[in-house]
């Protein structure tokens, strides 16, 4: 036995210590590595660089409405393979799978709540079900959620995070632009406020329906933002892209969204918007008077 | 006229060629080759219609982009001989890929609004392949609104491979006019009447499509994405288009069955660009029935119909609850 031999194992071999799985999170945007409890707490934005990362339809929920207040309606809707769509995995399957992995029935949540007292109807997108695509069963729950607000003449707020249409059910999903757009304009008929908030990513037949109607837009930082994808218009015109092209910044240099909120100030800005465009929401849907 | 032939097509081709020959030959040589002839164009018959009967979805979609196959302003001068074209959108451009106008159809005055693709490469370019910018969309919107103004029913003629995704159209707003003809359009207080004849490209027709009736020409296709799309993205595979086009259920036979259309319009057998004259003739056949019947309707009619209409597509499976 030499003096230079290990009285201790190697490092390295043996009970890892290393990080516990899902404790740290990785920013995408800076690639800090974050305590998850805190990047949770911060409803998922950086504390570094301030990169907002897609917060499940749920949390979204939480973070727009007072606790406690949230009803949801139309839990029980679901996808119906019409058209037996088969690409390298049967639709069936593919539904089966998204509504194990995210835990929704589809890509999108709705219900009725409080947002700092104002009574409003809900929308938010599960991107995490096939990347929030809207098939039938999300067009169908916007628009009850656009009747209902109509009918008890509340306030409606959409917040999009979708890669567009569902290919999977064909023209029948494209035909979801026209519903939505359908019961959007009996909002603006009824002259209630419909607040759309554009989260990252807002693409194709969802931004060019209803996404796109908000008498208010309201949208994230940095969120990419548009009809085309990026690469199908790489694709088509066979050039690199400007930078920051097709964010929310660009879009709101070019006129087409209000304004851009931090996640943090959403609830309050989204409150401020309707009570100056509450004139003709009844006082049981107002907040309570202090 | 000059048809670029596609693969299904070249042994109609060859008949009609043989056809032909046998004719001159009948005249040049002052002989009677009439059972021949007969027999010939027994045989041409029977073999367009098998082959017309039994296409493929891919076949479909190339039939409804075939190169010789009328386009919307063919289509609007048999229609409407005196067919006034009003341009620009009043905001950028003119949006070239969008033809429309005032015509006369059969003593009934009509706002026609089609999608040009473009017969030769010089006109292509300038209609940009069929492929509208913002502007199109926001000038068909603005002659809409001027159709409304004056009591007049809108026909819209859609062909397109779909709005273009580009830099400026982007820029512009291309979603934003997408989304606002969609809205615009439900509450227009006057009939629309959109019809498809050749590729109904996904958003870009959808935006001009929102009509109290749908109509499609029996080889005409109309999808959320097209077979090329869809197989990069869900096969990941470009050469899977068959398959892709037998999945999207895209032909008007599909969406006749699924209810996302009223009506198929007949083609000549072999296609609308067989015969254009004699499919613009049914074209105006069902117009005149169709826009008859929607004149019968106030304008809260119309506006409930079609309300209605795109309300209610699509097919769900619901667990009712008690409450």
């Amino acid at each position: 036995m030499t003096w230079y031999n290990r009285a201790k194992p190697p490092l390295g071999k043996g009970e890892k210590r290393g990080v516990p799985e899902g404790l740290f999170i990785k920013c995408e945007g800076c690639g800090e590595m974050i305590y998850a409890g805190e990047f949770e707490a911060a409803w998922r934005v950086c504390k570094k660089c301030g990169k907002h990362h897609i917060l499940p339809g749920r949390r979204r929920i939480g973070l727009l409405l007072d606790e406690g207040t949230f009803v949801e309606s139309d839990a029980s809707v679901q996808a119906v393979d019409v058209l037996k769509f088969r690409d390298t995995k049967r639709y069936r399957d593919r539904i089966k799978a998204a509504q194990k992995e995210s835990g929704e029935a589809d890509a999108i949540i709705c219900g009725s709540g409080r947002l700092n007292g104002w009574e409003v109807e809900l929308a938010a997108f599960e991107f995490g079900f096939m990347g929030g695509s809207m098939g039938v069963v999300v067009g169908e729950k916007i628009a009850r959620a656009g009747e209902r607000a109509v009918v008890r003449k509340c306030p409606l707020i959409i917040v999009s995070c979708s890669g567009g249409a569902r290919m999977q059910e064909g023209t029948f999903s494209l035909m979801q632009m026209a519903k939505t757009a359908v019961v959007i304009e009996e909002m603006r008929d009824a002259k209630l406020p419909y607040i759309s908030v554009l989260a990252h990513p807002t693409a194709g037949g969802v931004t060019a329906s209803f996404a796109m109607l908000g008498d208010v837009i309201i949208a994230e930082p940095d969120a990419l933002i548009c009809f085309a994808g990026p690469r199908v218009i790489e694709q088509t015109i066979r050039q690199k892209l400007p930078e920051g092209f097709q964010r929310s910044e660009f879009l709101l240099e070019h006129g087409f969204v209000d304004l851009i909120s931090k996640r943090s100030d959403l609830k309050k800005n989204i409150a401020a918007l309707i009570g100056h465009m509450s004139a003709n929401i009844p006082p049981e849907n107002r907040p309570p008077q202090q | 006229m000059t048809i670029a032939f596609l693969d299904f097509e070249k042994r109609i081709l060859e008949l009609e060629n043989k056809l032909d020959e046998l004719r001159s030959l009948s005249k040049l040589q002052d002989a009677d080759f009439s059972s021949e002839i007969r027999k010939m164009r027994k045989k041409l018959k029977q073999v367009k219609m098998e082959t017309f009967s039994r296409l493929s979805r891919w076949q479909k979609t190339q039939l409804a982009r075939h190169p010789a196959r009328p386009y919307a302003i063919d289509y609007i001068k048999e229609l409407a001989p005196d067919f006034v074209e009003l341009q620009g959108d009043r905001l950028f451009g003119v949006g070239p890929s969008i033809v429309a106008g005032f015509g006369t159809m059969e003593s009934r005055s009509v706002m026609f609004i089609g999608i040009q693709k473009g017969r030769d490469i010089k006109e292509k370019m300038y209609r940009n392949f069929g492929m509208p910018h913002p502007e199109g969309y926001r000038k068909a919107l603005r002659l809409m609104k001027l159709a409304e103004k004056f009591s007049k029913p809108v026909v819209t003629l859609l062909d397109t491979p779909g709005a273009y995704p580009g830099i400026g159209a982007e820029e512009r707003g291309q979603a934003e006019a997408v989304a606002r003809n969609l809205m615009e359009m439900a509450a227009l207080r006057v009939p629309i009447v959109c019809v498809i004849t050749g590729e109904g490209g996904s958003g870009g027709a959808l935006a001009l499509g929102v009509g109290n009736r749908v109509l499609m020409f029996e080889h005409s296709v109309y999808s959320v994405i097209s077979p090329e799309g869809c197989a990069a993205i869900l096969w990941k595979d470009q050469s899977k288009v068959e398959e892709a086009a037998e999945a999207l259920a895209l032909t008007s036979r599909d969406l006749l069955e699924n209810k996302i259309i009223d009506e198929i319009v007949r083609e000549p057998v072999g296609g609308a660009h067989r015969n254009p004259m004699l499919a613009a003739h049914v074209l105006k056949r069902v117009l005149r029935r169709t826009l008859g019947e929607l004149s019968a309707l106030s304008p809260e009619e119309i506006v409930g119909q079609r309300r209605k209409k795109f309300r209610d597509m699509g097919v769900f499976f619901e667990q009712l609850q008690e409450k």
